[in-house]
């Protein structure tokens, strides 16, 4: 199997990199954050990331015939026609006539696995992320390689269909709705230029050029994880922290979300899958 | 009329006048509670009730940021919640500062993936600096290095402490901090010991 020895060299780099990470001196770190760090992880890995395995193993599964009725996902229409992958990221979300919906990019994977394969939606839903595990998530592999055939191009979400301006005004009330016994919207981490969670950075979602640096470096591959997130695993997991209940996977909340902070991030350069913390 | 009485009765004003061609902001703030509704699954702990409101998270949404809300509505906002504050009655408001380190290290509590029998966390250092020796800490809110040595361990300065802690909103309307106490967070033992975290000069704060 070809891929092999790539993983193994992949594990061992990471091993290293961690390694040397791991010696990094703690002096210093008060006024550093861990920006800094990933910046000389990333100098480690030479360029490379271990997002490129998600990548290919999605390449892959889009091409290979699957689900009841054994076709593959090469028809699939991301929004620029059928089967055009290319850049299609970039102007996602938006609305589909075929489905009367405004549908992110993971959104819109489900709907072509019903509705091109014939799996049924519970099936095409069931395992969006991976749990660490062996156990990996088609869902992420697949977004890694679509996303990765939008590196370069600029973000450019329209807003010109009425369900896309809805979508929007809805992900920005969500973006204020403070509540929970926390009293936690996005706006209290997300809301402010310079701030930092411990040592994280917190990118102010509101500001332009924050948002397109923070929107345009989704999906990444996160090492503490060792896994690829998409942009609907980090919405569902800023929730589980904000203490709401959990946000269900391409729900209609988490694709107004979507909206609000792609379109923010509209003139941005993608440049993911990237690598994080 | 009663706070749920209230936020029902907008409710059913906004389905009334729910309009043809642009929908006002107050419209898609209502659409906005029932998309997600529909949209978020209860599990371990977190029931799909966290989505409402009280007054001051409703308040408080209607405003980018809490030096956007009018001086009159947050003078209201604070006077409410002033009155929310339960001071202990043994009257004692110090706790023990080593236990209020742990509080203020911790960030578990209250998440759905959280064992809601075991204490929450203040997670006080993701926000804010503490001590010296703690190079990890958050910028969300002022640092309060030195806080008890430059208010003094007096019991006006324990009284502001506790209630800071217990309901911040009492102080600063729309404020980024939990309100601990009056949300039931922390417990009161545990403010006392995050009270004695700050104001003790023994405490690495004051060091």
């Amino acid at each position: 199997m070809e891929e092999t020895p790539r993983f193994v060299g992949w594990g061992a780099l990471v091993a290293a990199a961690a390694f040397a990470l791991a010696l990094a001196p703690a002096a210093g770190a008060q006024q550093k954050s861990v920006a800094d760090d990933i910046a000389r992880y990333r100098e480690l890995l030479q360029d490379g990331n271990p997002a490129e395995l998600w990548e290919m193993r999605g390449e892959t599964l889009w091409r290979t015939k699957r689900g009841p009725k054994a076709v593959s996902l090469e028809q699939c229409d991301l929004g620029l026609g059928s089967g055009v992958v290319k850049g299609a990221y970039a102007a996602l979300p938006r609305y589909f006539a075929d489905a009367d919906r405004v549908m992110d990019l993971e959104t819109r994977l489900v709907h072509c696995m019903v509705t091109l394969q014939g799996y049924a939606p519970a099936d095409a839903k069931k395992q969006p992320f991976g749990d660490g595990t062996d156990k990996k998530s088609d869902n992420e592999a697949l977004v890694a390689w679509i996303t990765s055939e939008s590196k370069g191009v600029v973000i450019n979400v329209a807003l010109t269909h009425p369900k896309e301006q809805e979508a929007y005004r809805i992900g920005k009330a969500m973006f204020f709705h403070r509540a929970g016994p926390h009293d936690f919207g996005c706006v209290t981490c997300h809301g402010e230029a310079h701030k930092r969670i411990r040592l994280q950075d917190l990118p102010n979602m509101l500001d332009p050029a924050d948002a397109r640096r923070a929107y345009t470096s989704w999906p990444a591959y996160r090492v503490s994880q060792g896994e690829l997130r998409t942009f609907q695993w980090r919405l569902n997991d800023c929730f589980r922290q904000q203490r709401f209940p959990e946000l269900e996977f391409t729900s209609d909340a988490s694709i107004a979300l979507t909206m609000f902070l792609a379109r923010n991030a509209n003139g941005g350069t993608y440049n993911a899958p990237a690598l994080k913390r | 009329m009663t706070r749920k009485k209230f936020f029902a009765a907008l409710a059913v004003t906004g389905l009334i006048t729910g309009c043809a061609t642009m929908m006002s902001d107050a419209d898609i703030s209502k659409k906005a509670l029932l998309v997600m509704k529909s949209s978020f699954k209860e599990k371990g702990q977190a029931k799909l009730d966290r989505l409402d409101q009280d007054e001051v998270q409703a308040t408080c949404s209607l405003y980018e940021t809490p030096d956007k809300v009018p001086k009159d509505v947050a003078q209201r906002l604070e006077q409410s919640q002033l009155e929310t504050i339960r001071y202990p009655a043994d009257g004692q408001l110090l706790g023990n500062w080593k236990a209020g380190e742990v509080v203020a290290q911790s960030g578990v509590g209250k998440q759905y993936n959280d064992d809601p029998t075991r204490p929450s966390g203040g997670n006080c250092y993701a926000c804010h600096q503490l001590s010296k020796q703690e190079v990890s800490f958050g910028t969300i809110g002022p640092s309060l290095l030195g806080f008890g040595k430059a208010r003094g361990n007096t019991e006006e300065s324990r009284k502001y402490a506790y209630g800071k802690v217990y309901n911040s909103d009492a102080f600063s309307a729309c404020s980024n901090m939990p309100r601990f106490g009056h949300n039931g967070i922390l417990t009161e033992q545990q403010i006392k010991d995050v009270v004695a975290l700050m104001l003790d000069p023994e405490s690495p704060v004051n060091k």
